[in-house]
């Protein structure tokens, strides 16, 4: 079973609809002892970055998504939830946020339209498990003002252009991130969700 | 690189999808699930929903149809249509919308916008104007579903609205709906230099040239239409084909 973290943000019903969809069963949580016992967790997210921050804190969900991470359990963020596995995010200030993955989190480039709202496409950069049956270059939908700014380069296994290289999808063991939303893009969203339901146990 | 999005736009009343005034003798258009769905295989990029019931009894069915489409369709939606306060928003969200169109409600309290995307993040809040010309390069605000003008420039209400948080602007041409002689290209393109947020162009989509010319001359990032779509004169496919032979970037396919 997946748990799917509820901390009050965004649409987590599409997510649990295509979760469904795919036969792969989920839960909508804030208790650590099913997050403990599920098979994998999904982080969703939208909005800003320290009310999310904040709001795990309340929840006391900050240890327990750190020491799930680092046992290995499949933990897949969405969106700002991505944003939230890094270590620092700039959004209207300086915050920490859950430091899996090295790097910070910054707002796109004023040059282009913010927020990025649409389909673009993930450039694929290497070959990964997560990216099975999904063509180069297929669209997904964006909807985000912050993006992942530095990275560690082993991580990263899809980007978008959108004012400059946009991180879509990085890896690095058992956590994965996707700054889209593959709940609402499509067939290949859907491919992707199912791609990480067969990396569970 | 993205994409330009043509999208579908659908009026629900009582759980059922309506025909404009002007159309009287369409019967076969009316479960929004099933439309929904059927426009998603087409190659729709996202879908919009307005809610044109009254009653607080309708509302819920209405609810009940946002879900219904919600655990159908995996592309956005947004749904319009009397959203008033936070616990709208809120009800909207949580039934399995990705976005709420507001329209009078942020004319009548500017503040509303900015709480609701301090709430919900400006991704999900998008200021819907509904604008007519007064004078040459003029256009001015009318709320009340067109009936009521308010006096305020559109232009100036966009930018507004883009400080206030709102994360896209539809753009509603009433001088041009419905009569499919194609956008106002002029005031589409006057909203999208003013401001730095995404712009829907509404109102006025016959022929596929028309989204040709609004989303290039007017510099539109997606072209909203009802009618064309609704009656099958439009096909989103070769809609898509179409301005895909005419440069515009398109996502094609699923």
């Amino acid at each position: 079973m997946i748990t799917i973290i509820d901390y009050g943000a965004g649409n987590i019903k599409s997510l649990q609809f295509a979760l469904t969809k795919l036969n792969l069963e989920s839960c909508v949580t804030t208790d650590k002892a099913t997050i403990k016992s599920s098979n994998a967790i999904i982080l969703p997210g939208v909005g800003a970055f320290k009310d999310a921050m904040d709001a795990l804190e309340q929840l006391e969900l900050t240890e327990t998504l750190k020491n799930q991470a680092n046992s290995g359990k499949p933990i897949l963020g969405i969106c700002l939830g991505m944003q939230l596995f890094y270590e620092t995010s700039f959004e209207d200030g300086e915050w920490n946020g859950l430091g899996l993955l090295k790097g910070n989190v910054k707002r796109i480039s004023s040059k282009v339209k913010v927020p990025h709202i649409g389909w673009n496409t993930v450039k694929l950069h290497k070959v990964n498990p997560i990216t099975d049956h999904v063509n180069n270059h297929s669209y997904v939908y964006f909807v985000h003002s912050y993006a992942i700014d530095t990275y560690q380069d082993d991580t990263l296994i899809g980007s978008t252009e959108y004012g400059g290289k946009v991180p879509a999808i990085v890896q690095k063991d058992n956590v994965i991130g996707m700054q889209f939303h593959p709940e609402k893009s499509g067939e290949t969203g859907l491919q992707l969700l199912r791609n990480f339901g067969e990396m569970i146990s | 690189m993205l994409a330009k999005r043509i999208i579908p736009c659908l009026d629900v009343d009582k759980g059922r999808v309506v025909k404009g005034k002007k159309f009287q003798n369409i019967r076969d258009v009316a479960d929004p699930v099933e439309l929904a769905q059927r426009y998603n295989q087409a190659g729709a990029d996202e879908l919009v929903f307005y809610d044109i019931t009254a009653s607080n009894e309708d509302r819920n069915i209405f609810l009940d149809v946002v879900e219904k489409v919600a655990a159908e369709i995996a592309i956005p939606f947004t749904v319009g249509g009397g959203i008033r306060t936070i616990v709208d928003v809120h009800s909207v969200l949580r039934s399995g919308a990705d976005k709420v169109s507001i329209n009078s409600a942020a004319v009548t309290n500017p503040d509303f916008i900015q709480e609701a995307a301090w709430k919900f993040g400006s991704q999900c809040i998008v200021l819907s104007i509904d604008a007519k010309k007064t004078a040459p390069e003029q256009w001015q605000v009318y709320i009340n579903g067109g009936r009521k003008n308010t006096g305020i420039d559109a232009i100036e209400w966009a930018k507004q609205g883009e400080k206030l948080g709102a994360g896209e602007i539809v753009i509603n041409a009433i001088d041009v709906d419905g009569e499919k002689n194609g956008y106002n290209i002029e005031l589409t393109k006057a909203i999208a230099q003013s401001v730095n947020i995404p712009i829907v162009a509404s109102g006025g989509a016959g022929i596929n040239d028309h989204f040709v010319s609004v989303l290039q001359e007017g510099n539109a990032d997606a072209a909203l239409a009802a009618s064309v779509f609704h009656y099958g004169e439009i096909q989103i496919s070769e809609l898509k084909n179409h301005l895909y032979g005419n440069g515009i970037t398109v996502r094609r396919g699923n």
